[in-house]
């Protein structure tokens, strides 16, 4: 499909059209290259600089000597908000968050495609229609009742404690997100493995029926071992979703020691108390970025897809 | 599904032992058993919450929700406020933003990510270290692509300041700091982001077109121009469409980015839709105007998702 690239046989003279050809490609490319990287370049040097060298070096400068206290004080010292414990603390808060989400989340997606590819019953298309159009509110649209009913339920949770002794994780902050991010998944991940166990050949569930093996059996037994590829897929998008998400955590979590990091990297960049630490907030930021980053790097072939099978319904 | 049905009425032991008709009518309805809580959860968590904000709207709920209804004040004051320019109320500011952001963002991540494509799709020696580092920004959340822009853009720390460095010292780009041009900050750093997804979903578009039909033209004497323009690109529509939807459900949506680059922009400046929304409910203690403006960015939305889905999900009847 290539067509500039096919030697172009009229060249002329010395240098040969398809000569410059290639380097205005390649020149063109390099200098998106540079325009992508540019950021993750600045904040990576600038968070092994020192303040003195901020100040009065050049942004693009690589750190005289270079230095990880800011990356420690990031981590452990800096204020978000008032406390001042660095953002260990939120990046557990996050992490406590998106595993048991995703695990949830993927797992009912898992079943939901299984019901809604190999066992089919009238109006299957409007259920997952309904559940399709789902990922694509805009989640303002919920974010007011979602807000009322976790109120409630944490009262409720206090009336709960008060009498038993346990709450049931009701009020928890970290147990509500991830309620709130199974609910607003589901239609992703159901999409995600509804599309894929389409393509799974329904002659093997039939004749595993025949022979007498159960709902559950065939899906353990015959789904779930054809299904890697789709549930690394699912586990990685939904892992970036929620790992990114800020408008949710903010609503439900935005104050207290239950933020997770997003917000807690907002609140450190934002705190406008003494001197801007720079090289500090540039490590949080690497910091909050990089399990992302290092799921892309590992298994970036994953993450295009699961981007591609959000975008390409069907 | 109906042969196994009709297998399982067959066997001999059914209706002769109720306890085995009713074990397999659980086999039967298992299905649904295990659907439904997802889909409880979707009518109740998605669809009635969206009833919810929509019956809030027409109350005159302030800090709480009030359930008195009260009529369309809400969306009146946001009619009002449409057009109201002068001063411009936030309102007006924030769709204003959206109509801009919302273009810019679209066209631009289109046509890089389309030119980037077709420049990739040349046989290109180190493809696969480009496309890595096209598409890495898509990984990152807004907020941190925010704090970098904002680092980046600064005019006393960054670009601005390093061209300064550099010898050009009339060199001046404060467009962060400036109220009527820092939305084009959050297109920048949108397209930034999202740009190199775009490109990815072209080059597998583009690798999918038949090559010979490619060769065809070329030999028919096309020009590469022409080729791209006449054949390839017209090839391209789904392509074209899916990127569309992606990216204008992408920008009502975006929130996040507006907050962590700008803080909301000088005076609110910067402000898109969903952040008039969250300002308005959570901190201007407006609910009925939020809840009014959520529903007319789901509408937004809705206009353009559900046709979509609804031809994609037609389109396969199997």
């Amino acid at each position: 499909m290539s067509v500039i690239a096919t030697p172009a046989r009229q060249s002329t003279g010395g240098i040969s059209a398809r000569t410059v050809n290639r380097i205005v490609i390649y020149g063109l490319l390099a200098l998106f290259a540079l325009f992508y990287l540019m950021p993750l370049f600045v904040m990576l040097v600038t968070s092994f600089k020192t303040m003195d060298e901020i100040q009065n070096g050049n942004m693009l400068a690589l750190p005289q000597a270079p230095t990880f206290e800011p990356w420690l004080k990031a981590w452990g010292e800096t204020c978000v908000g008032l406390t001042c414990a660095g953002i260990k603390g939120y990046f557990w808060n996050s992490i406590k968050m998106v595993v048991p989400a995703v695990l949830i989340s993927t797992l009912l997606g898992a079943l939901n495609g299984y019901v809604l590819t190999k066992w089919r019953f009238r109006g299957h298309t409007l259920v997952f229609g309904l559940m399709l159009f789902a990922c694509f509110i805009p989640f303002q649209s919920v974010l007011l009742p979602m807000a009322t009913i976790l109120g409630s339920l944490g009262r409720f949770g206090v009336t709960l404690r008060n009498a038993t002794g346990f709450s049931f994780g009701l009020g928890n902050p970290t147990v509500n997100l991830v309620f709130v991010h199974v609910v607003y998944g589901l239609g992703f991940t159901t999409l995600f493995f509804r599309n894929y166990y389409e393509a799974f050949p329904t002659e093997l569930v039939k004749a595993a029926q025949v022979d007498g093996a159960s709902f559950f059996q065939i899906f353990r037994r015959i789904m779930l071992p054809n299904s890697m590829p789709i549930f690394v897929v699912t586990v990685i998008y939904q892992f970036t979703n929620i790992w990114n998400d800020f408008l949710f955590a903010s609503a439900y979590a935005g104050t207290g020691d239950a933020m997770p990091m997003t917000v807690a990297l907002n609140n450190v960049v934002n705190t406008s108390t003494g001197v801007v630490e720079y090289n500090v907030n540039m490590a949080a930021a690497m910091i909050a970025a990089l399990p992302t980053l290092l799921v892309y790097v590992v298994a970036g072939r994953y993450f295009v897809r699961g981007l591609m099978a959000g975008a390409v319904k069907g | 599904m109906t042969t196994v049905t009709t297998q399982i009425k067959l066997t001999p032991e059914h209706g002769a032992r109720p306890i085995a008709s009713m074990r397999s009518r659980l086999q039967d309805a298992l299905p649904k058993i295990v659907l439904a809580p997802s889909f409880a959860i979707t009518i109740v968590f998605v669809y009635g919450f969206i009833l919810w904000t929509v019956y809030l709207s027409f109350t005159n709920s302030k800090t709480f929700p009030s359930y008195a209804l009260t009529g369309p004040r809400a969306y009146q004051r946001l009619w009002r406020w449409t057009f109201e320019s002068d001063p411009p109320s936030s309102w007006y500011t924030s769709i204003i933003n959206m109509g801009i952001f919302g273009f810019l963002y679209i066209f631009i991540c289109l046509a890089l990510g389309l030119f980037l494509a077709i420049l990739l799709d040349q046989k290109i020696r180190g493809e696969g270290m480009l496309r890595p580092i096209y598409l890495y920004p898509m990984a990152l959340s807004f907020i941190v692509t925010g704090v970098a822009w904002k680092w980046f853009l600064d005019p006393g720390l960054g670009l601005e300041q390093t061209l300064h460095q550099w010898g050009w010292t009339s060199f001046h780009f404060d467009w962060i700091k400036n109220k009527d041009f820092v939305i084009y900050t959050v297109v920048i750093a949108g397209v930034w982001q999202a740009s190199g997804f775009i490109m990815a979903m072209f080059l597998a578009g583009l690798r999918g077109i038949d090559g010979e039909i490619m060769k065809a033209a070329q030999i028919d004497g096309a020009t590469t121009f022409q080729l791209y323009r006449r054949i390839v690109i017209p090839l391209l529509r789904p392509i074209f469409l899916s990127a569309f939807i992606v990216l204008a459900h992408l920008a009502i949506k975006s929130y996040d980015l507006v907050v962590a680059l700008t803080s909301g922009g000088p005076g609110g400046s910067a402000w898109l839709p969903s952040n008039f929304m969250y300002e308005y409910t959570f901190k201007r203690n407006e609910m009925a105007v939020g809840s009014a403006s959520a529903v007319i960015m789901l509408m937004t939305i809705t206009a353009i998702i559900v046709p979509y889905l609804y031809s994609e999900l037609r389109e396969k009847p199997r």
